[in-house]
C-alpha cells in the first residue's frame, strides 16, 4: 500500500433499497467485485477489482446497481490529468509497459464526425427505398483493364477471383485466441447469413468453422500461426497481415495462459506457450518481398483466392498502398489509428498511426492519380462506427469497411478496454469456459444480423437521400460529402468542399 | 405444445431464472418489494455440479406420473399442462418423491407449486424464458417431443 | 435583354453575375490583358469609367481597372467548371435511317413548344452529315476571344495537323444572341509524322489535342471535333441559336437539338450543349447523382472534366466504352444504365446474364444514377438512354425512314405531325437507330 496505492477508477454504487441479494452480481463478476458478506445476505462491492464492464448493471434484475467514475480525484491540472499521474503510478509500481485494449480513447479528431452527406432536393428527386431498388451489393478484387473479346466478337466473362458482398461492410480479422470460441461462431454465422464476410485473424480456423469457408477470410500473419494448406483453401480470400491500426509497427503477443485446448491445436503451437508474432514478416523485408509472398499464396491455391494486404494508415500510407497495388494483391485494406485490439502498449495504441478518414482519401486519390484504382479494392477499418460512416468511406472512395468493435458491441461487449486480462465478463475476449459460455452464438450471431441489416437500411436510406440507388455510384462520389469545421488543408486531403460551398 | 427446454450449454448458473419465477408468481408489480428479504420459492431451480449447471422445472410429462400418484387428486393435466390445485393438496409431498426430475416443491405454506408455464399469472409468457440472459431456456414447439 | 446603352449592359451582367462569368474569364480577362482589343470588354470598361455602381460596390476609374478586376475574380461566385451546376433541359433529335438529309429547319422548330424547359442560357445543336465535302477531316469548331489567341492557336494547330480549311462559322445576327466570341472552324488531318512520333492512333491523337487546347489555352475553347458533322451553341433560347447559326442552310441526315435550364450559372457558350468529343455528342436532360464517382473514374484515363456537367462526363464515358473499350452501344449502354441485380439474376438467357454481372462487375463506376435521358449522337446514327428508374421523360415516334426522339411528345408532333408509334422507352433501355449502312 502506501505510495503504490491508487484509488479505483469507478466505485460501485449499490441502492440497498432495491437490492434483493440474489447473488446474481457476485455469480456473473469474474473479477470478483461482488461478495456476500460472511454467512449475510449483505452483498459488498471491492471497487478496486471493478473494470466497469457493466455485466453486473445489465443483468441486475432490480436494477440496484450502477457503476459511477470516483470522484476521488487528484488537483486538478490541465497539463498533468488524472489519467496521466495515474500511468506514471502505475509504471513507477511495476516498471513495465502499460497495456491496453480495444480502439484509442483520446480525444483527437474523428473526421467522420467533420463530415457531412448531401440530400436530393428539386432539380434531382431522392429515391425512397422502400418503394425503389437500392442495391448495397458490392464485389472486391482485381479488375482487368480492358473489357476482353473472344475470336467470335462475343465477351469473354471472365474475371479474376473476387468477394461478392451483400453489402459494403465485414467482420474484421480478430482471431480465436483473442476472442472466444462462441465469439467466432457468431461471427461466421452471421457472415453466412448476411451474405459477407468474417476473418480469422491470425489464429487459425476451427475445424467447426470449415463449413463457413465461403463466408471466411483467412489471414496469414508474421507468426504463421495456423497457416496450412487446408486452412488456406478453407477461405474464400486471403489476408497477409502487415499490420494494425492500434499497434501499427509492432507484432502480436497472445499470453500462453490463453493457449489451451483448441487455441494451441487451432494456432498449431504447444499448449501454454506464447505465441508470440514478430513486429516484420521476416520474409518481407521490403516490397518485392510482399509480392513474392502474394504470388506464393497465389500459386499455393491456384490464383482462385483473392489475396488482401492489410496495413496500419501510417504517415506514407498513399505510396504504401501504391505498392502494394503493384504487388499483385486484389485488395488493400488499411487500418485507422483508432482501430482496436484485444492487446497493444498504451503508447502505441494511443500515438502511433494516423486517422483512417485521411488515410483512405490520400490513397483513394494517390490510386487515381497513378490510375491504378481499379487493381484493386480498398477495405478500410479502424473505428467505423455506424451506416453514416460507412457512407462516408465509400463516399470517399472506399470499396467496402471492416468493422470489429461495432461487431462486438452488438456481441455484448462494453468497451471496459480489458480485453488483455482474459476475463472478459460477456464471454468474448476470454478462453475461460465458465465465461466463454455466457455468449450463446444464437444470440450473438441475430445480434450481428440485426446490427448489419439496420445499417444496410440507413445505408439505403443515405443513398436514397441522395438520389442514389446503387453503392456503386456513391464509390469516390466526394461531391456527396462537406467538411464542417475543418480546415483548407484538411479538406484537400479529404478532397472535399466546406459545408456551403 | 410449446414446452420449457434447457440447454446447459449455455445456462450460466446465474439464477435470474429463479428470482424471475418467483416475482412473476408473487402478484406484485415491483420484484424489490416482492422479494426483498425473503425468501423465494421459485417453481425452477438450478441444479449445479462442478462446471455445470441447468434449469429443471416441470416437463409436463406425456404421461405423468404426479397425476397418478397424487393422493388428493389435485394434480391435473389439462389442454398438455401439468397443473396444480393448491386447494385440493394436502401436503404430502407424494408428488415430491414420485417426480424423477424435482420439479415440484413446496411453497412458504407447505403447499405444492410446480411450473405452470406462467399461464395463470400476470407474466403471460414463461418469466424464466424472457428473463434468460444467454438464451439457456426457450419455450417452444419441438416435434420430437409430441 | 441588351440594350446597347452601357446602364443596361451592366445590369445584364450584374444579374447574371457576368464576372463570375467563364467567358469572362477565359475569354474576357485575357482580352482586356491583352490590350482591349474586344469590343464588349471596351464596353465594360467604359462603363466602369462611367462611375457605374456594380451592384451594391461603387467603382470607378480611378480605383484602377486592373486591381479591381482580378480583385473581383478572386472574389467573386466560381465559374461554370470550378463549380457544378445543376440543371435541367429539353431535348430533341431526328434522324433518317435511310440517310436523307434535312435542314436544321424541323428541329428549331421542335425546341419551340419546349421553351419552358429552358431558360435562355444555353441552347445548342449538333448535326451529322453536314461537311460531306470535308470528311476525310476533322471539323474543328472554336470559339476564340481574340484574333491574337486565334493566331496563335492556330501556329500551335499546325505544328500537329495539316489545315485543310479554315473560316469564320456563318452567323445571322439576332438582338436575342449576345456577347459572341469569334466563332470559327477548322477542316483538319492529323500530321502522319507527329501521330507516329507520339504512337497514336489518329482517333486518341485528336482527343488528347482537344483536351490539351480546352484545359491549357486560355481564350480558347474546341466545342466540336468530329468528322463530318458539327456542333453549334451559344447562350440564349436554342430556338434563336438555331437561326444564329443559320442551321436552315445545313443539311444533316440526324440532328439533335438541347435547350438549357441551369440553375445557377451564367451561361458560358462552352458550358451550352451538345457537349462533344471526335463525332460523339451529347444531349442531356437530368441531373445524375453518380457526378464525382464517375468523374473520378473516368480522369484516370486522360479525360479532363473542366466543366463539371454531367454531359461532358457521360460524353467521356462513352467515348471511353465505346471507342477506347470496345464495347458495343448497347453494352455500353448496359454499363451506365445497367440493370438492377435482381433482374440480372431473373434473367433466363444464361450468357446475356453472364454479360450483364460481368460488365457491372468490370466497370461499377462507370453505372449512372440520378435522373437522366440523353441522346449519344455518333457518326452513323442516334442513341436515345434514359436513367434506369427512368427519372427523366423522353419518347420516340416514327414516320417513314424517320425516328424523332424529344422531351415531349409536341416536339415530335412539330417535327412531324402524323408521327406513329410513340412510345416512351423502359428505363435503361437504350434506342439505337442505325442509317443504312453507306448511306452516309
Amino acid at each position: 500500500m502506501g505510495v503504490e496505492y491508487l484509488y479505483p477508477e469507478f466505485e460501485v454504487i449499490r441502492n440497498e433499497s432495491r437490492c434483493i441479494a440474489c447473488g446474481v452480481c457476485v455469480r456473473q463478476c469474474a473479477n470478483e467485485v461482488h461478495a456476500f458478506l460472511g454467512g449475510t445476505q449483505t452483498i459488498l462491492s471491492d471497487d478496486a477489482k471493478c473494470v466497469n464492464c457493466q455485466r453486473c448493471v445489465s443483468l441486475c434484475p432490480t436494477h440496484a446497481l450502477k457503476i459511477v467514475k470516483s470522484d476521488c480525484r487528484l488537483r486538478e491540472n490541465a497539463n498533468w490529468d488524472n489519467d496521466t499521474i495515474r500511468e506514471i503510478y502505475k509504471q513507477a509500481n511495476s516498471g513495465g509497459v502499460l497495456l491496453s485494449s480495444m480502439g484509442n480513447p483520446k480525444p483527437l479528431p474523428v473526421y467522420w464526425d467533420k463530415i457531412l452527406i448531401n440530400a436530393s432536393q428539386v432539380t434531382n428527386p431522392p429515391i425512397d427505398p422502400l418503394r425503389e431498388p437500392m442495391e448495397t451489393r458490392v464485389f472486391l478484387g482485381k479488375r482487368p483493364q480492358k473489357a476482353e473479346r473472344d475470336a467470335d466478337g462475343k465477351l469473354c466473362c471472365s474475371l479474376p477471383p473476387m468477394l461478392e458482398l451483400s453489402m459494403p461492410v465485414l467482420f474484421s480479422a480478430m482471431s480465436y485466441g483473442s476472442i472466444s470460441y462462441n465469439a467466432h461462431a457468431s461471427l461466421a454465422r452471421a457472415a453466412k447469413a448476411l451474405g459477407i464476410y468474417y476473418n480469422t485473424g491470425e489464429g487459425g480456423l476451427h475445424e467447426d468453422f470449415y463449413v463457413y469457408g465461403d463466408n471466411t477470410i483467412v489471414q496469414v500473419a508474421s507468426g504463421r500461426f495456423g497457416v496450412h494448406e487446408n486452412y488456406l483453401e478453407a477461405a474464400k480470400a486471403i489476408e497477409i497481415k502487415m499490420g494494425q491500426g492500434a499497434k501499427p509497427g509492432i507484432g502480436g503477443h497472445l499470453p500462453g495462459a490463453k493457449i489451451v485446448g483448441d487455441v494451441s491445436r487451432t494456432r498449431m503451437i504447444p499448449e501454454g506457450s506464447d505465441a508470440i508474432s514478430p513486429a516484420p514478416h521476416h520474409d518481407i523485408y521490403s516490397i518485392e518481398d510482399l509480392r513474392q509472398l502474394v504470388y506464393s499464396l497465389k500459386e499455393a491455391t491456384n490464383y482462385k483466392k483473392p489475396i488482401i494486404v492489410k496495413v496500419a494508415a501510417v504517415h506514407n500510407i498513399a505510396a504504401i498502398a501504391s505498392g502494394i497495388a503493384r504487388s499483385g494483391a486484389d485488395i488493400i485494406a488499411i487500418d485507422g489509428f483508432r482501430g482496436g485490439t484485444g492487446a497493444a502498449p498504451t503508447r502505441i495504441r494511443d500515438n502511433v498511426g494516423i486517422p483512417i478518414e485521411l488515410a483512405l482519401a490520400a490513397v483513394d486519390q494517390r490510386l487515381r492519380d497513378e490510375g491504378i484504382r481499379n487493381d484493386v479494392s480498398l477495405i478500410v477499418g479502424g473505428s467505423v462506427r455506424s451506416a453514416s460512416d460507412v457512407v462516408k468511406a465509400i463516399a470517399l472512395g472506399a470499396d467496402a469497411c471492416y468493422i470489429a468493435t461495432a461487431a462486438l458491441l452488438a456481441l455484448g461487449c462494453h468497451l471496459c478496454r480489458t480485453c488483455q486480462t482474459g476475463k472478459c465478463n460477456w464471454g468474448i475476449a476470454t478462453q475461460n469456459p465458465e465465461l466463454v459460455r455466457r455468449l450463446n452464438p444464437d444470440v450473438g450471431s441475430e445480434r450481428l444480423i440485426r446490427l448489419m441489416t439496420a445499417w444496410r437500411h440507413e445505408i439505403k436510406e443515405l443513398m436514397g437521400g441522395m438520389g442514389i440507388n446503387s453503392v456503386e455510384a456513391l464509390r469516390g462520389n466526394r461531391l456527396m460529402l462537406r467538411g464542417i469545421g475543418l480546415t483548407e488543408k484538411e479538406l484537400e486531403i479529404l478532397g472535399i468542399a466546406h459545408a456551403g460551398e | 405444445m410449446k414446452r420449457i427446454y434447457v440447454n446447459e450449454a449455455w445456462c450460466l448458473g446465474c439464477r435470474l431464472c429463479e428470482y424471475n419465477c418467483a416475482f412473476a408468481n408473487s402478484g406484485m408489480q415491483d420484484m424489490a418489494s416482492a422479494l426483498k428479504g425473503k425468501p423465494i420459492f421459485p417453481r425452477i431451480h438450478i441444479e449445479q455440479a462442478n462446471a455445470i449447471t441447468f434449469a429443471v422445472s416441470c416437463r409436463h410429462c406425456t404421461d405423468p406420473i404426479c397425476v397418478k400418484s397424487c393422493i388428493a387428486g389435485a394434480i391435473r393435466k389439462t389442454d398438455g399442462v401439468v397443473q396444480i390445485d393448491q386447494t385440493k393438496c394436502v401436503g404430502c409431498l407424494t408428488c415430491v418423491l414420485v417426480c424423477p426430475y424435482g420439479a415440484l416443491a413446496p411453497n412458504e405454506n407447505g403447499v405444492m407449486q410446480k411450473c405452470e408455464l406462467c399461464l395463470r399469472n400476470a407474466c403471460g409468457e414463461p418469466a424464466c424464458v424472457k428473463g434468460c440472459p444467454n438464451r439457456a431456456i426457450v419455450y417452444e414447439e419441438r416435434e420430437a417431443d409430441a | 435583354m441588351c440594350s446597347k446603352t452601357p446602364l443596361p449592359y451592366m445590369r445584364h451582367y450584374t444579374r447574371f453575375s457576368a464576372f463570375v462569368n467563364p467567358f469572362f474569364k477565359k475569354i474576357f480577362l485575357p482580352c482586356v490583358r491583352k490590350g482591349l482589343t474586344n469590343p464588349v470588354a471596351r464596353r465594360i470598361i467604359q462603363a466602369m469609367s462611367n462611375g457605374v455602381h456594380f451592384g451594391t460596390k461603387p467603382f470607378r476609374a480611378e480605383m484602377g481597372v486592373f486591381s479591381f478586376l482580378f480583385e473581383e475574380v478572386n472574389g467573386m461566385t466560381p465559374k461554370e467548371g470550378q463549380v457544378r451546376i445543376p440543371s435541367g433541359c429539353a431535348i430533341a433529335a431526328v434522324i433518317s435511317r435511310e440517310g436523307r438529309r434535312m435542314t436544321g429547319e424541323k428541329i428549331i422548330e421542335a425546341m419551340k413548344p419546349m421553351h419552358e424547359r429552358s431558360n435562355g442560357l444555353g441552347g445548342g445543336f449538333a448535326a451529322y452529315g453536314i461537311y460531306p465535302e470535308y470528311k476525310e477531316f476533322y471539323a474543328l469548331h472554336f470559339f476564340f476571344d481574340s484574333r491574337d489567341t486565334r493566331k496563335t492557336c492556330e501556329a500551335f494547330l499546325k505544328e500537329r495537323f495539316e489545315i485543310y480549311k479554315a473560316e469564320r462559322i456563318p452567323t445571322r445576327k439576332l438582338p436575342q444572341i449576345t456577347d459572341e466570341p469569334m466563332i470559327w472552324r477548322y477542316f483538319v488531318a492529323p500530321l502522319q509524322s507527329v501521330l507516329s512520333d507520339l504512337q497514336l492512333d489518329e482517333k486518341e491523337f485528336v482527343v488528347r489535342t482537344v483536351m490539351q487546347i480546352n484545359t491549357q489555352m486560355e481564350g480558347v475553347y474546341i466545342f466540336s471535333s468530329g468528322k463530318n458533322m458539327g456542333t453549334f451553341k451559344a447562350v440564349g433560347y436554342p430556338e434563336d441559336v438555331g437561326l444564329y447559326y443559320r442551321l436552315d442552310e445545313y443539311e444533316g441526315y440526324a440532328w439533335t437539338a438541347h435547350g438549357r435550364y441551369p440553375t445557377n450559372t451564367p451561361g458560358w457558350w462552352g458550358g451550352a450543349h451538345p457537349f462533344t468529343l471526335l463525332d460523339y455528342s451529347v444531349v442531356h436532360n437530368g441531373e445524375i447523382s453518380s457526378y464525382d464517382a464517375n468523374r473520378r473514374y473516368i480522369e484516370m484515363f486522360g479525360y479532363k472534366c473542366t466543366l463539371q456537367t454531367d454531359t461532358e462526363v457521360i460524353t467521356y464515358i462513352l467515348d471511353y466504352l465505346v471507342r477506347r473499350q470496345a464495347l458495343t452501344l448497347s453494352e455500353a449502354a448496359s454499363v451506365i444504365a445497367a440493370p438492377f441485380w435482381s433482374t440480372i439474376e431473373k434473367k433466363t438467357d444464361l450468357e446475356d446474364k453472364a454479360k450483364h454481372i460481368y460488365l457491372r462487375t468490370l466497370f461499377p463506376s462507370l453505372l449512372v444514377t440520378g435522373p437522366f435521358s440523353i441522346v449519344l449522337g455518333f457518326d452513323g446514327g442516334l442513341m436515345a438512354l434514359g436513367d434506369r428508374l427512368k427519372l427523366r421523360s423522353m419518347v420516340v415516334g416514327e414516320k417513314d425512314d424517320k425516328v424523332f426522339i424529344a422531351s415531349e411528345e409536341a416536339a415530335i408532333r412539330v417535327m412531324e405531325p402524323d408521327a406513329a408509334n410513340i412510345y416512351a422507352p423502359a428505363g435503361g433501355e437504350p434506342v439505337i437507330i442505325r442509317v443504312k449502312e453507306g448511306a452516309y
